[in-house]
């Protein structure tokens, strides 16, 4: 599997980074060594081998239904670029 | 055959409809931080550092959620997988600080169920469900206080939702609407959401095909997002199916979209096209382990389940004698169907329904108030309902009584002794007022003899008029007969 220019374009699009139009080569080349070195690792049988979700071997542990936290909307806001009335300000957006 | 055929000018069209349900879970706190869940409060007040997507905070499970999806499941007679994974979904909108929505993908914590649909004509039919998982709400973004910025309130952010999925079963508006209150009713019952299309806690989403009656497999399908009243959704399928046997029968084709209902024009129209179709990204939430469930807790919610609106409904019709209509209105709600329940054993259940939905419901609409604020106790309209059997009052005088029950509140039986209302079913005291009547009035005497025979009813509104409305009509009417003729 490859990546064109069109992919690394979409990507980041999708995440929201500007790649200049001169940098997408240099993006395409980093994807695509990341991608052989993945199709390297393909080379491994694993077909006995159960997919690994976590190094962790414990079950999720469940929290009780309990209010704890809150009522720090100052402390939230705090980092907010722009705020307005307590709420967070951002560019409007409109779909 | 309930299903909607829609006569288009070259064939018969049928419509292929699925639903996503987004239920808000009722719980204390979040999903995944101890922040409230109160609906209400002051902006960005039930916030956690998790919930604002704050660097380096890890989110924990909250059992309520999961215990509240498990019931949900039951109640969806589906299977409750013990094993279950989060994902996450990954977009960027301003009201979604994490970047990206802790969901479930592809495993979720509840697999294939069905829920069973009555319609209006008697029929019934099963709509199956394909999945139930549990993900986490976004905030909700203002955009009509300021006109160049949009208002964040994070305090929804991270409040516990499940998504049920439904399979492509539904054939016309009717079906769906019919699911939709159904499962409204299901959560309510169960208390694991409170079924609030209006104010958001239940959102659907609509996706609509149609197919040429007896063509296999399905054609391209739009998505409707976020249309919020049983209404309009069955709006929605129909005008959106309609569409596409337009579009089709004049040679065009259906591209793959998301579309937004406008309840103002009753129409659909485009809010997304494919090529700028979200394209999530899922992969396994590296912050959460795998969700497994043990037997033993499973055990515990079946055994807290509520008997569920279908199974009522039945037991309505079967013990206590009501048609499958007037049982599934009493249903709707599980506080209706346990006051009706509670005004119905040990009387005549059918007369109480019909006290309910008539005389009762009008009031409560009347004075604008609940069943809990009513004045009127279960027990009374049972003991309403009663006195009417048992012949002491009449039907008329029933409609006085319950008026005065819903201004002061008393019992009836003291209502009928005080003011001394009790049907009067002595024949001698009615012989004696028909006596009355028959004196006061020979003209009228003559003409029914005389062959006018529609006087009869006149005689019968002298007599109940004489005596206060207190005299039985079944009586009136056939001394009446036997003295005039």
């Amino acid at each position: 599997m490859a990546i064109d220019k069109e992919t690394v374009r979409r990507i980041a699009f999708l995440s929201r980074l500007r790649v200049e139009d001169d940098k997408i080569e240099a993006v395409e080349n980093e994807f695509n060594k990341i991608l052989n070195w993945v199709e390297q690792l393909k080379e491994v049988d694993t077909e006995s081998v159960e997919p690994l979700i976590s190094v962790n071997e414990n079950h999720l542990i469940l929290r009780k239904d309990e209010v704890t936290e809150g009522n720090q909307a100052e402390a939230v806001l705090a980092n907010a670029p722009m705020k307005e009335y307590g709420y967070f300000a951002v560019p409007k957006v409109v779909e | 055959m309930t299903g909607m055929i829609i006569e288009g000018k070259t064939a018969k069209w049928e419509i292929v409809c699925g639903l996503e349900i987004h239920c808000q879970i009722i719980s204390k706190s979040k999903m995944f931080s101890g922040a409230s869940t109160h609906y209400g409060s002051d902006a960005n007040e039930n916030v956690s550092f998790i919930d604002a997507g704050m660097p380096g905070m890890l989110p924990t499970l909250n059992e309520q959620c999961v215990r509240q999806a498990i019931k949900t499941g039951l109640g969806l007679n589906a299977k409750i997988n013990k094993y279950s994974e989060f994902a996450r979904k990954n977009y960027f909108y301003a009201d979604l600080p994490q970047g990206y929505q802790i969901s479930q993908f592809k495993y979720p914590i509840v697999g294939e169920g069905f829920v069973k649909i009555d319609l209006e004509d008697g029929s019934s039919k099963n709509i199956g469900i394909e999945r139930l998982h549990i993900e986490q709400d976004a905030g909700k973004s203002i955009h009509d206080i300021s006109p160049t910025k949009s208002f964040i309130d994070l305090n929804r952010a991270g409040v516990g939702l499940m998504e049920i999925v439904t399979k492509p079963d539904f054939r016309s508006p009717e079906e769906a609407g019919a699911f939709l209150r159904e499962l409204r009713s299901i959560v309510r019952y169960l208390g694991t959401c409170d079924g609030n299309m209006d104010e958001g806690s239940m959102r659907c989403d609509v996706n609509v095909s149609v197919r040429k009656v007896g063509e296999e497999g399905f054609r391209t399908r739009n998505e409707m997002k976020n249309v919020n009243s049983v209404k309009f959704v069955m709006q929605a399928i129909e005008s959106e199916a309609r569409r596409h046997v337009e579009t089709y029968e004049n040679g065009g084709t259906i591209e793959q979209e998301t579309r937004q209902f406008d309840p103002a024009t009753g129409k659909t129209k485009v809010m997304r096209k494919k090529e700028f179709a979200h394209d999530y990204r899922y992969f396994p939430e590296p912050d959460l382990l795998p969700l497994v469930l043990d037997d033993a807790m499973i055990e515990e919610i079946k055994a807290e389940m509520v008997e569920l609106p279908d199974a009522k409904k039945a037991r309505f019709v079967h013990d206590l004698g009501l048609t499958p209509y007037d049982a599934s209105v009493l249903c709707e709600s599980r506080e209706t169907a346990e006051w009706f329940e509670k005004a119905a054993y040990g009387h005549d259940a059918k007369k109480v329904a019909n006290w309910m939905m008539g005389d009762f419901f009008a009031m409560l609409n009347e004075k604008k108030i609940t069943l809990e604020e009513s004045p009127i106790s279960p027990e009374n309209l049972g003991k309403l309902v009663d006195l009417i059997t048992s012949n002491v009052i009449n039907g008329k005088t029933a409609k006085d009584v319950f008026e005065i029950m819903a201004e002061t509140g008393d019992s009836p039986d003291k209502i009928v002794e005080e003011r001394g209302l009790k049907q009067v079913t002595d024949t001698a005291a009615i012989e004696a007022v028909i006596d009355e009547v028959i004196a006061a009035n020979p003209d009228n005497v003559a003409a029914y003899r005389g062959g006018k025979v529609a006087l009869m009813g006149w005689f019968v509104g002298q007599v109940m008029k004489a005596s206060k409305g207190k005299a039985n009509p079944g009586m009136v009417n056939e001394l009446l007969k036997k003295k005039l003729s």
